[in-house]
């Protein structure tokens, strides 16, 4: 990084928020962990690192070898050391977390894939071709990380994203302050390394078509992923903006990128977080989190909630917006109604519902939804046995297409969506795609 | 509150820690500094034959960003002038008069030489002298320290020459450098040594450099051993101390130890004090931390004698050697076996994995919720989440197949966590010295399996 970029970096309100740990920080933490034997971190992370292993070659100084092990089992470790949410996995699971602090290994791990980062030696020795050929629609984490497990078995596999940029939600959907975008696209150089092909501006049903996939390849991935923010469904919402490409727009080009000086953000899981987060290192005066149920419903880790608090953002629970009102195109408030949580509903959660007569108007200027995603739709979904909207799959990630794999975010139909699922998704999906094709080979 | 002050073959001292002969006690000015700090006493970094010192002397070696678990030295003995050191600890005894400063002494080997250093550092009015039989490296080559410490004749014919001369209370100062420390220290009484001091340091190698392959240290690109002291030379230094302790005939000089090697803190201390010393000798812990380290040895010690109820140093010097015993003197019936304490394990397998990879494969990992006997990495692939940690599997002794080897309770980061319950065994007390007086047959095979049927003792 030059000088001038890191003096960007420094300025930038959306900066990565944790730096780089130290080798002295680094060492001193890692010789912290007990090295404990089948570890509970381990089995606490989706993908099983060996969270002992790789921390006890930092302590010996290395991070090489510390990422290689990392990598083995998680392709996309550098993203997720940044991403994951410890608390709630590997951290939340170390034995000394009781007592004491438990050890950092998401920083560890950060301080072990940074240290070949750019670096061009390869980190796996090579495998013989097998001459089998797999495509891999979509290339975020779940699509990344089964093609690179694949490529890593000798198949040669080919990546179709139809974004300019691989990365997925790690370029465009994880705001900066915890993954710059230049770590995401770094992993998708690696993957490169790794021997991926990545085919970027092609989208199946657009430029790239069912019958080439089937055509030329010996099985398909699909790692879609999910939609837009749906709409809020409630008069005037033509004016609110998308809350992931309100993190995109933070990312891609924060410097355009203009907020409201009273915004309301709607939701209340993690992207809702980041979202109001963005609105108020961007400048706004008062972000305010809007939610229909109450704190304890709330879908956000609750160390999101207490960063959240700590960055000044309101929140306002059992509140639903009715409509959004504008004047000349402006937004000028959020109406709301007032809510009661009933009896539990479908989700298992109690039921909001209104109180009558009372409703409110919060006096905003910008309105961001944050309401989770549409399912996966179009060209994608062709011919496909759908479970609740999401592809479904088998217990081998298979579609009812015949050499149709599916994984990561468009197939969770139940569960939190997140990278490291998606992650594991594409490694599990990789496995059963390998024991397809070499079973095709033996049957000849 | 306990009193720490002791008489140590009529050098007196305020409290028993007295900084040893080495780089802390090179000059007056540092053992002006150390003695406002408050060491009782000081031993003089070794002065006699003429030398030259090198760059890169001290070497360490640390584990786990741990530094100085051991240092390694190839310093010589004191290279300042003779005069100047005289007249230093002749300035240094009349400004402390209530601290101990003894002069630690090292010349070649003539009666001539020894008579002089005698009579110069007797003219200093310092306390006492020590005698540097143990210098493993540089000095030894040329036929002092270790090369004398090693040879009980030399040790006799040395301490003899500085009595005829010395009337100031003569420590000698042994080398571990040998098997058995107690015949140069029988010698070094039997010729009339007032005290004496062990142990001296170690030979060693500490490590290489990796990327130059050199020694390390490296001397221009050559090195090699040097004097191993520090916490790591604890164990050693107690065990030399002990033997000293439990041996009859040096028992019966009835002449005080000062004790040494790896004393770091007052636990360290009050173990030394245990085995049979009388005062403290402390350097590589001070070389580590400074002199300030002597406020919480001071304080230390004196609040567990207190809870241990000594009212003095004497008290406690030599306290449990009665409890040493030679493995034959031991009882072969005793039984312990390890036990874990739910509430208190953590999780984190050490024990488990020491068990069955190292020793007897006598503790399971056992699931909490129904008691079933797990494999490690019994877990599902798709399992993920702190929520995991509820339905661990946790390991659990098989107290039938556990033979109290003590390997669990000391991997074990927990404090009491894992403890050695004492269980009755069946068996009447015995010695390996009883059971060989009276069933000679045990010393072969097919009558030790007589034997152990005879009493129910079963080994798979």
């Amino acid at each position: 990084m030059s000088a001038t970029a890191i003096r960007k970096a420094l300025d930038s309100p959306l900066a990565e928020l944790l730096g780089p740990l130290s080798t002295l920080d680094a060492v001193v933490e890692a010789n912290r962990c007990l090295y404990c034997y089948d570890a509970p971190c381990a089995q606490a992370c989706p993908t099983h690192i060996d969270i002992p292993g790789f921390i006890r070659k930092i302590g010996q100084a290395r991070p090489r070898d510390a990422a290689r092990t990392i990598l083995s089992e998680n392709l996309l470790g550098a993203t997720c050391s940044r991403v994951c949410p410890v608390q709630e996995l590997c951290e939340g699971a170390c034995v000394l977390g009781a007592a004491m602090k438990p050890i950092s290994i998401g920083r560890l791990q950060r301080y072990a894939t940074d240290s070949v980062q750019d670096d061009p030696t390869p980190l796996f020795s090579p495998v013989a071709p097998t001459g089998r050929r797999v495509a891999v629609v979509g290339a975020g984490p779940a699509g990344l990380s089964c093609a690179g497990e694949l490529v890593r078995k000798g198949h040669h596999v080919e990546v179709f994203e139809k974004r300019d940029l691989g990365g997925g939600l790690s370029t465009f959907g994880i705001v900066t302050l915890r993954e710059p975008i230049e770590v995401a696209l770094a992993e998708v150089e690696f993957l490169r390394r790794l021997g991926v092909v990545i085919h970027t501006g092609r989208e199946l049903g657009k430029d790239l078509s069912w019958d080439e996939l089937e055509d030329r390849f010996d099985a398909v991935f699909l790692a879609v992923g999910l939609g837009k923010v749906p709409r809020l469904g409630i008069p005037g919402d033509d004016l609110v903006i998308d809350g992931l490409e309100l993190v995109e727009a933070g990312k891609v080009d924060p410097v355009r990128v203009s907020v409201g000086h009273r915004v309301a953000v709607v939701g209340a899981g993690n992207t809702a977080i980041d979202c109001a987060t963005v609105a108020k290192r961007l400048g706004a005066e008062e972000v305010t989190i809007v939610y229909r149920r109450s704190a304890a419903e709330m879908t956000a880790y609750p160390h999101e909630y207490e960063f959240a608090k700590a960055e000044g953002i309101g929140f306002r629970f059992l509140t639903q917006p009715v409509e959004v009102v504008s004047h000349a195109g402006a937004v000028r408030g959020l109406r709301c109604q007032v809510m009661t949580l009933g009896k539990n509903d479908a989700s298992g959660r109690p039921e909001p519902t209104p109180v009558p007569g009372q409703q409110l108007l919060l006096e905003v200027d910008m309105v961001v939804a944050a309401i989770g995603q549409t399912k996966p739709s179009g060209a994608a979904v062709e011919g496909m046995n759908l479970d609740r909207g999401f592809i479904a799959v088998d217990a081998g990630f298979k579609t009812n297409r015949p050499k149709v794999f599916a994984g990561g975010d468009g197939i969770r139909s139940t569960g939190a969506a997140s990278t490291v699922m998606a992650v594991q998704d594409g490694k599990l999906a990789s496995r059963a795609i390998h024991l397809f094709l070499t079973e095709e080979v033996r049957r000849g | 509150m306990a009193d720490l002050s002791i008489n140590f073959a009529g050098i007196k001292s305020p409290n028993p820690f007295w900084l040893a002969s080495a780089p802390p006690t090179n000059s007056g000015a540092q053992i002006h500094r150390a003695f406002e700090a408050g060491w009782g006493g000081a031993v003089w970094k070794t002065i006699g034959a003429p030398v030259l010192n090198i760059s890169n002397r001290y070497g360490s070696w640390n584990l786990g960003g741990q530094k100085l678990l051991a240092i390694n030295n190839i310093e010589l003995i004191s290279d300042r002038p003779q005069d100047v050191n005289l007249k230093e600890i002749a300035e240094v005894k009349r400004a402390w008069p209530d601290r101990a400063v003894i002069v630690s002494v090292m010349v070649e080997s003539t009666r001539e030489a020894w008579h002089d250093i005698v009579r110069k550092v007797e003219d200093t009015g310092a306390d006492g002298f020590e005698l540097n039989f143990g210098c493993p490296h540089g000095m030894s080559e040329r036929g002092m320290g270790a090369a004398v410490g090693q040879v009980p004749e030399y040790c006799h014919q040395i301490v003899a020459w500085v009595k005829e001369a010395a009337k100031l209370p003569v420590i000698v100062k042994l080398t571990p450098n040998v098997a058995s420390v107690v015949p140069p220290a029988l010698a070094a009484l039997a010729a009339g040594g007032d005290a004496l001091a062990l142990i001296n340091t170690l030979n060693s190698v500490i490590g290489l450099d990796l990327t130059s392959l050199e020694f390390s240290p490296s001397i221009g690109g050559k090195g090699g051993h040097g004097g191993f002291a520090g916490p790591a030379s604890k164990p050693i230094a107690l065990h030399h101390l002990s033997s000293l302790g439990t041996d009859a005939g040096v028992r019966s000089y009835s002449r005080p130890i000062s004790g040494m090697g790896g004393i770091s803190t007052w636990q360290d201390a009050a173990e030394f004090l245990l085995l049979g010393s009388t005062s403290l000798q402390v350097c590589t812990a001070v070389m580590h931390h400074g002199y300030r380290i002597i406020a919480d040895l001071c304080e230390g010690l004196s609040g567990w004698m207190d809870e241990q109820g000594f009212a003095t140093v004497a008290e406690v010097t030599g306290k449990s050697l009665p409890k040493f015993s030679d493995f034959k003197d031991l009882d072969l019936s005793f039984r312990a076996v390890a036990r874990i304490n739910p509430a208190s394990c953590i999780g984190c397998n050490l024990c488990y994995v020491a068990c069955n990879d190292t020793a007897h494969q006598c503790i399971d990992l056992t699931r909490p919720s129904d008691g079933a006997i797990l494999k490690p990495f019994s877990w599902s692939e798709r399992s993920n989440g702190k929520a995991i940690v509820k339905d661990r599997p946790r390991p659990v002794v098989r107290e039938a197949d556990c033979v109290g080897c003590r390997l669990c309770f000391n991997v074990c980061p927990v404090d009491s966590c894992i403890t050695m319950e004492s269980v009755p065994s069946g068996r009447k007390p015995i010695t390996w010295d009883e059971l060989t007086k009276q069933r000679p047959e045990v010393a072969e095979w097919d009558g030790m399996a007589r034997y152990r049927k005879e009493v129910g003792i079963e080994i798979h």
